[in-house]
């Protein structure tokens, strides 16, 4: 019994390895975007993020050349206890250092007998020594870039620490109104969600409206008109930027809220429209003719019986509608750009501005992906249904 | 998309259809119809639309006449480097989506931590193309220096190698971002395969190994010719999808060092070059791209559906 359960797992180990495999290969990019964005800046080009949890830079020098008689700690000798930052700081550059290590020490060599280092290795000694002697302590891990992305703070250090001494940046005050600072991503995150919201309410609204008609109304010309309005799905949406762009701009209406809202339910609707006929249509008759038969009115049948009853599809269309336009760069680029600038547009715009900046650029591309993540993980059952309740807009 | 019979019963005014369909009705017009319409006129217009394409003809060269525009975007060499890499784009990344959904999809359905692997490898459809081309981006970082903090170059170099610039050097940069585009879509093949495979009845399966036949022969003559018309679905949807690709190209490379592609020439000649005109001619020729896959896949849907 025993050899044919082991027999069993052996047979289905291959399974497991290649897909465990997959999964790690899909996740490791974004784990190490995550990792990053809670290294110290100082770090994360210093090191690569899988050696966040590894010994500090030098750490492993110092255990080589000083340890022996410093001690690991590095307080062994009394007279010069290397965690005294005023004695540190005397030697924080590494020619400092070296030439502190030729110089003989009560008669000795400083060193003794280990040999002298490499200058490569004398500075991530001292490094290492600003470390632990507190000149430049820094944890492994800390939400400063987190904060530093919010406020749209951009100088060296970061956020907390200026503010601290008192030399906060011309747009910022170092109080809780940095918050909406039109450089962060505070402002943009409101930005997104004003938005969004109008956007996927909007589409929902009138493609139920449609989807009623064209499903229990019956008027001339119904079927080629629905057939017609799906048809525009595809109409790829670079092709109407400029004509739209165009009127935007006679009518003052480019960078408003209002012209974005327009345009994207205009571009939800075909597919909008397709999904609610189908899931409204296919609601039983029998309800609909009893609901005619006890002289209910269109109006209160469509509100009182279709649309509670097509919640599920009204749930998988808000989520795509959602993720598609909180995630959307182009829409916005062109028609709010930086007037009211949107989480994608901020970051877009850090890439170009700030080329390595990858301290900021991770913790931004989080904030802009743990709302679509928590939507995304929470709803998830109504997303792959409205996936496979047809072809997926795109 | 049958005809429905409305019930005899349910009698309406003459106006009150025209009431519900009507803001879908105003809006996808304002929004769609119009610019769509706009925009095929603006293709055989000059750069700023103001006269026809055949103003920007030059004495002694070739010359399409009204459909210039056109010929700029089926001959000029920078337009057929974009046609190149779609095509690229087209059989690898749909090549690799399809198959490697299929893949996961097969291998989860033995698994009891199915849902789990499954909403791993779906999790990028929620991530922007920003995020995702900032993932990516990291795990491409060439350091000139000794200290690799991109994923990728550290392996490289772990083994001996050289580092690269992946997304600069020619000879990767385009393998480099379809990987990206193959990262963020295989999710969406394997939920629709996956459907499709838990609707193949467990008998004809049982049928099959009974009498003997292995699983790599149960998958191919069992399994695949069952779902191959999902599998046509899908494929003809990524196929539509892969034409119009655009964000990762803009955000990894902005179409620099031969990454172009069409979407991306579409954008470019209108926003950087500002000739509305070829921008306009190259939206036309993407969309004539597009319909014989959208015309196959509405059919062969509608067959699906007829079956069931």
């Amino acid at each position: 019994m025993t050899s044919d359960r082991i027999k069993m797992i052996l047979s289905g180990l291959p399974t497991h390895v290649v897909l465990i495999g997959l999964c790690l290969i899909w996740l490791i990019p974004t784990i190490g975007l995550f990792v990053t964005s809670l290294r110290p800046f100082q770090d994360i080009n210093q090191s690569g993020w899988w050696t966040a949890l590894a010994p500090p830079r030098g750490a492993e020098e110092y255990s080589q050349t000083c340890a022996s008689c410093h001690g690991s700690s590095g307080k062994e000798i009394a007279t010069a206890d290397l965690t005294d930052p005023e004695l540190i700081g005397q030697y924080s550059r590494s020619i400092k250092l070296l030439a502190l290590l030729k110089q003989e020490v009560e008669g000795q060599p400083h060193l003794q007998d280990a040999p002298m280092p490499e200058p490569q290795q004398a500075a991530d000694i001292a490094d290492y020594l600003k470390r632990i002697s507190g000149i430049a302590a820094r944890p492994r891990f800390t939400l400063d870039n987190y904060i530093d992305a919010v406020m749209g703070y951009r100088g060296t250090a970061n956020y907390t620490t200026d503010c601290a001494e008192g030399e906060q940046a011309l747009d910022l005050n170092c109080n809780i109104s940095d918050v909406m600072n039109p450089r962060g991503m505070g402002r943009a995150f409101v930005n997104s969600l004003l938005v969004t919201i109008p956007c996927v309410i909007l589409p929902l609204l009138f493609a139920s409206f449609a989807g009623y008609a064209f499903s229990w109304l019956d008027f001339p010309g119904r079927m080629l008109l629905f057939a017609l309005l799906v048809g525009l799905q595809i109409v790829p949406l670079q092709m109407t930027l400029i004509p739209i762009s165009r009127v935007y701009a006679q009518l003052g209406m480019n960078g408003t809220f209002i012209g974005i809202w327009l345009f994207h339910t205009g571009f939800g609707l075909p597919y909008a429209i397709y999904l609610m006929r189908n899931f409204i249509g296919s609601l039983p008759r029998e309800i609909f003719e009893s609901a005619y038969l006890d002289g209910m009115s269109h109006w209160t049948v469509f509100y009182k019986l279709a649309l509670p009853l097509s919640v599920p599809a009204l749930a998988s269309l808000a989520i795509f509608q959602f993720l598609w336009i909180w995630n959307d760069l182009l829409v916005a680029l062109v028609f709010l750009g930086g007037r009211k600038p949107v989480l994608t547009y901020q970051i877009s715009n850090m890439v170009s501005s700030l080329g390595a900046g990858w301290h900021l650029l991770t913790a931004a591309a989080f904030v802009s992906m743990a709302l679509p993540m928590i939507v995304f993980f929470s709803l998830q059952r109504f997303f792959v249904r409205g996936m496979l309740a047809g072809a997926v807009k795109g | 998309m049958s005809d429905t019979q409305v019930p005899e019963i349910m009698r309406q005014g003459k106006i009150a259809p025209w009431l519900y369909v009507a803001p879908a009705l105003l809006i996808m017009t304002a929004f769609i119809v119009y610019p769509g319409i706009n925009t095929f006129l603006l293709s055989f217009k000059n750069a700023d639309g103001t006269m026809s394409a055949a103003a920007a003809c030059v004495e002694g060269e070739p010359c399409w006449g009204i459909l210039e525009n056109f010929r700029y975007a089926l001959t000029a060499p920078i337009m057929l480097n974009a046609f190149r890499n779609n095509l690229l784009w087209v059989f690898l990344m749909v090549g690799g989506t399809v198959s490697m959904g299929l893949l996961i999809a097969v291998l989860a359905d033995r698994v009891k931590y199915e849902a789990l692997a499954k909403a791993i490898i779906f999790m990028p459809m929620a991530i922007s193309f920003v995020g995702a081309g900032i993932i990516w981006k990291f795990v491409y970082a060439y350091g000139t220096g000794q200290v690799q903090i991109g994923l990728l170059n550290a392996i490289v170099t772990k083994l001996g190698g050289e580092p690269i610039s992946w997304l600069s050097e020619p000879a990767f940069n385009n393998f480099a971002l379809i990987i990206v585009g193959v990262w963020m879509w295989t999710g969406f093949c394997m939920t629709i395969l996956s459907a499709s495979l838990k609707s193949v009845p467990t008998e004809i399966l049982e049928a099959a190994r009974v009498d003997g036949a292995t699983e790599w022969r149960v998958f191919w003559k069992v399994m695949v010719p069952i779902i191959m018309p999902t599998i046509a679905v899908v494929v003809t949807t990524m196929v539509i999808n892969v034409l119009k690709i655009f964000d990762i190209v803009y955000v990894m490379t902005g179409g620099n060092y031969g990454t172009e592609v069409i979407a991306n020439r579409m954008y470019g000649e209108m926003y950087i070059s500002h000739q509305s005109g070829r921008s306009a001619a190259i939206a036309v020729i993407l969309i004539l791209l597009t319909i014989p896959f959208m015309i196959w896949n509405v059919r062969r849907f509608r067959a699906q559906e007829a079956i069931r």
